[in-house]
Formats: C-alpha cells, structure tokens, sequence
C-alpha cells in the first residue's frame, strides 16, 4: 500500500461523510449515547467494587460469651480465638467497658432507669481477610462458652448483588445501543456506497481491487465509531470530575475511584469499542453491497 | 493472445445469449464485433472482461484461464483491458487530467508515474490543452477521447470498445476511428463492437458477425454485411 494510496483512502472518507453529514452526525450521537451509557456503568461498578472491597475491610466479628465466665475461660477462649486460622487480631471487651462505651454514644440520662447492666462479655475479631469472615464466624460460634456470634451478614452480599445489577443493566442497555449504533453506522455506509455507485462501478472496470475499494469506507465507519467515543469520552470524564468533587464535599466518607490511573481502563474501553463499532457497521455494509 | 473455446452463454430465464462461441484474436489484431442488437455482443464483451462467466467453455486471456481465475486474481485481469464505453462514464466532478489519473490511483501507481504517464496519454488522444476542463464542458466527442484515454492510461493490450461511436456525430466518428487506428498502430490490440456499418465497410478490418449467439463470419478486411 503506498502513500498515494493512504491519502487516497483518507480523503475519500472524508469527503463521504461531509456528503452525508445528517447521517453521519446521527451515528456519531448514537455511538456517542451508547458509550456514555458504557463509561457511567463501568465507572459505577468500579467505584461499587472500591466500596464493597472498603466495607469488607471494616468487618469484624463481635463474639458474645456466655454470662459469668471466670476470668481465666476467658484467657483460654482468647487464646484459642487468636490460634484460628485467618484471625488477624483479638480485642477483649468487657460488659463494664461495654455498658461505658453505650453510655457515651446515645447518653447517659437515657439509661437511667437501668439498674443492672444487661450486656454480656465480648471479644472483637478481625481477619485477616474479609472472605474468611463467614467462616472464622462459625469456627468461633462452635466453641464452648460463646453465646452469639455476630457480622455484618448480609451486608457484602447485598452490595455485591447491587454491583452485579448495575453490570448487567449497562451490559443490556450498551448492547441495545451498541447494536443500535452498529445499525445506523451500517445505514450510512450504505447510503454512502450507494451515492457512490457509478464510481465505484467505474472502479471496477479500472481494475481496482476489493479492497482498494472497500477501504475508504471502513475507514468511514470507524471514524464515525471514533468521533463518537471521543465525544463519549470527554462527557463521561468531565461529568465524572464534577461527580468526584461534589461528592468529595457532600460525603467525604465514601470511597471514590479517583486516580487518573484507574479510572483510564474505563476510557481506554470506550474508545476501543467505538473503534469496533464503526468497524463493524461498515464491514457488514461493505460485505453486504460491494460484491465486486 | 486471446482464444475462446466453445464458449455458451445462457442466462437464468433460459435466454441463450452466446451459443457455441470459437474465437482467436491475435495480438494486434483490430477487430469488429457486428451483428444486431440482442447478438451477444455485449455479452462477448462481458466475459472477456470477466464481469460474468460463460455457462460453458473455456476463455484464455494473455495465457491465463479467465473462466478459472480466482477472484483475486479478476482486477489485475482487468488492468489488462482498457474499456470504452458508448455512455462515455466519466466521473461528473473531476476534471480530465483526474478522471484519467484515477485509472492510475485505483491500481496503486506511485504519483511519479501518474504525473508522467497522464500527460502523456492525453497528448496521444489530443486533449493535452482541456486536463483542468470537467466532462460537462466537453462536447461529446471530447468526453469519448478522455474515456479512450482512460482506458489506455494503463498501457492495456487489449482495448475493448462497446459502441463507442453511438453517442457521436459522423464526423467525431471518424475523427475516434483514427485515433483508434493510430492506437492499434501502436501495438494495441482492439476490439469493437458497433452498428456503425458505414465505418466497419471503409476500415476493411477484421469483422466478426454475430446472430442470435453465433458467429455467423469471420473474415479479414471483411464488410459490416454481405450485402453492401
């Protein structure tokens, strides 16, 4: 392929799309929806994975005992706690701390009337990693001497159903609208082959080959895909930075994906599938009109 | 250099548009293809061109079997056959010098070439003075020397004219046979197919006649009909 040849090419699709502009413009925006749609839910079940990974980190088991353990069973049950495997820290609490801790956090006046102290002797577990929670969890509930044994049961698991939900609405919607896209792409390349006829009847008769002809307008369709991404891509990020610092100053707590490094797969992904877009349309227009 | 062998034609609805076809053109060779419409003519044309292929029979083109090509092989078959059509299919919005570079862009020539060989050819059919000028502010004739032009650019050995003269005036006519002439001269091997009698009597070439599919004569320096 020589250079004539590349320039050839290039201002062919060029000037194609210039002589559908509407066309053109419309499979751009759609591409363009479709890939917003795609960079938002990536970026959702990103910053789902960060909070679900944070949260887990947060777990820790509360370990209740049985009332009026002396304190040397306690000992032993910390030190058998301690020797399970996946435990990464044991933190005993007594009922006496126990009951100050609750006076601090809702009053002291709103315990009044309580003349005995109905909280029982616990230890604080911590693994070492959030997975082995379940199942420490049931290791500790099976030795002598402990009452209950309490997690954050649920909770993990929730937040991971939530995240799948929001992977799997952005698969169905980007597929609907990526089919979309590749739909209108296909369109306008046919339009364009089409207003192209005559010359590319002329083409082969020149003896150019398949390919010399079918090129310009590949090259068409996935500028179409690319100008499309681009769009999407700047939308999504300049959207995202607002996102960021709003909830930076709103909610300082949550846990946002904000290094450039993370966040850049998402937008390597929305290009590289508007890329495959726009191939796509036109190759199954190409395929589909210009047997040669 | 080109030899067809018991070449047939019969379309889907049963229509049989070449029956039993044995031709032989030799290099240099400037043959006139006659017969009425409907004869096959265009047909002919079609299958030495490979833009279809015969139902039966066996066509060899400058040594290769042009029934057996591979797809692939089709457009460089192709860059071997200038084509002149009698609609002339000039591209609207390039000018002349574009119009004949374009044979030239479409095979991949580097733009050294095409800067050498345009000019060139467009010297031989006499429009060296109109490259900048577009197809519509040509007369017809013109418009006739650019496609001949065209079809030439690619130094071709065959050059295959389907009617070339139906859309032109007698005088431009002949004005396009002596630049057919001066091609054939040159070593170019032609073909065409024509109605024109008057011009196929005074060339005293080559003529084959065709009807319904056959070929009814074959005779060197031959006559458009037996009667005239």
């Amino acid at each position: 392929m020589g250079l004539n040849a590349v320039r050839y090419y290039f201002r062919e699709a060029f000037a194609s799309m210039r002589r559908n502009g509407w066309l053109s413009l419309a499979s751009v925006g759609t591409v363009t929806v479709s890939l917003i749609i795609l960079g938002c839910s990536l970026l959702l079940v990103l910053n789902a994975n960060k909070l679900a990974a944070a949260l887990e980190g947060m777990l820790e088991i509360n370990v209740f005992l049985v009332d009026d353990l002396d304190r040397e069973k306690i000992r032993q049950l910390n030190e058998q706690i301690k020797f399970l495997p996946g435990v990464a820290e044991v933190e005993f609490i007594s009922r006496e701390d126990a009951l100050k801790k609750m006076q601090q956090s809702i009053g002291a006046d709103k315990l009044e009337g309580l003349d005995y102290n109905p909280l029982p002797d616990a230890f604080r577990v911590k693994t070492r990693d959030p997975q082995q929670v379940p199942q420490v969890a049931g290791e500790i509930a099976r030795l002598a001497g402990v009452e209950e044994v309490r997690y954050g049961q649920g909770l993990v698991e929730k937040l991971l159903a939530i995240t799948r939900a929001i992977r799997i609405a952005g698969w169905v919607v980007m597929i609907l609208l990526g089919g979309a896209a590749v739909f209108l792409i296909s369109t306008t390349i046919r339009v364009s082959v089409f207003s192209r006829r005559k010359e590319i009847n002329i083409m082969k008769y020149l003896g150019a080959t398949n390919w010399f002809i079918r090129f310009p307008f590949l090259l068409e369709g996935m500028f179409l895909g690319l100008a499309g991404a681009f769009l999407a891509a700047v939308t999504v990020f300049y959207g995202y930075v607002l996102t960021v610092r709003e909830i930076n100053t709103l909610m300082p707590f949550l846990p946002i994906v904000s290094q450039f490094g993370e966040v850049l797969p998402v937008f390597a992904c929305v290009v590289g599938l508007g890329l495959l877009i726009g191939a796509a349309g036109s190759a199954l227009s190409v395929r589909r009109f210009l047997n040669v | 250099m080109l030899r067809l062998y018991n070449v047939s034609k019969v379309y889907q609805n049963n229509v049989t548009a070449l029956d039993n076809i044995n031709l032989h053109v030799r290099k240099g060779d400037f043959l006139f293809l006659v017969g009425p419409s409907g004869a096959g003519k265009t047909t002919l044309a079609r299958l030495i061109f490979r833009e279809e292929l015969p139902t039966r029979g066996q066509i060899i083109f400058n040594g290769k079997n042009v029934v057996r090509m591979r797809p692939g092989e089709v457009p460089f078959h192709r860059r071997k056959i200038g084509m002149v059509f009698q609609d002339f299919r000039l591209l609207p919005l390039k000018n002349v010098y574009e119009n004949v570079s374009f044979a030239l862009e479409v095979t991949g020539a580097p733009s050294k070439e095409i800067k050498r060989r345009v000019p060139e050819v467009l010297k031989l059919v006499g429009l060296e003075g109109k490259a900048k000028m577009f197809p519509h502010q040509l007369s017809g004739g013109e418009q006739q020397r650019v496609c001949v032009a065209r079809a030439l650019v690619n130094n071709p050995l065959l050059l295959i004219a389907d009617e070339p003269t139906g859309n032109l005036d007698p005088d431009t006519s002949w004005d396009l046979m002596k630049l057919f002439q001066r091609i054939n001269e040159q070593g170019t091997t032609i073909i065409m197919a024509t109605h024109a009698w008057d011009i196929v009597d005074a060339m005293k070439r080559r003529v084959v006649a065709l009807s319904r599919g056959r070929i009814v004569r074959d005779e060197e320096g031959g006559a458009y009909s037996y009667g005239a």
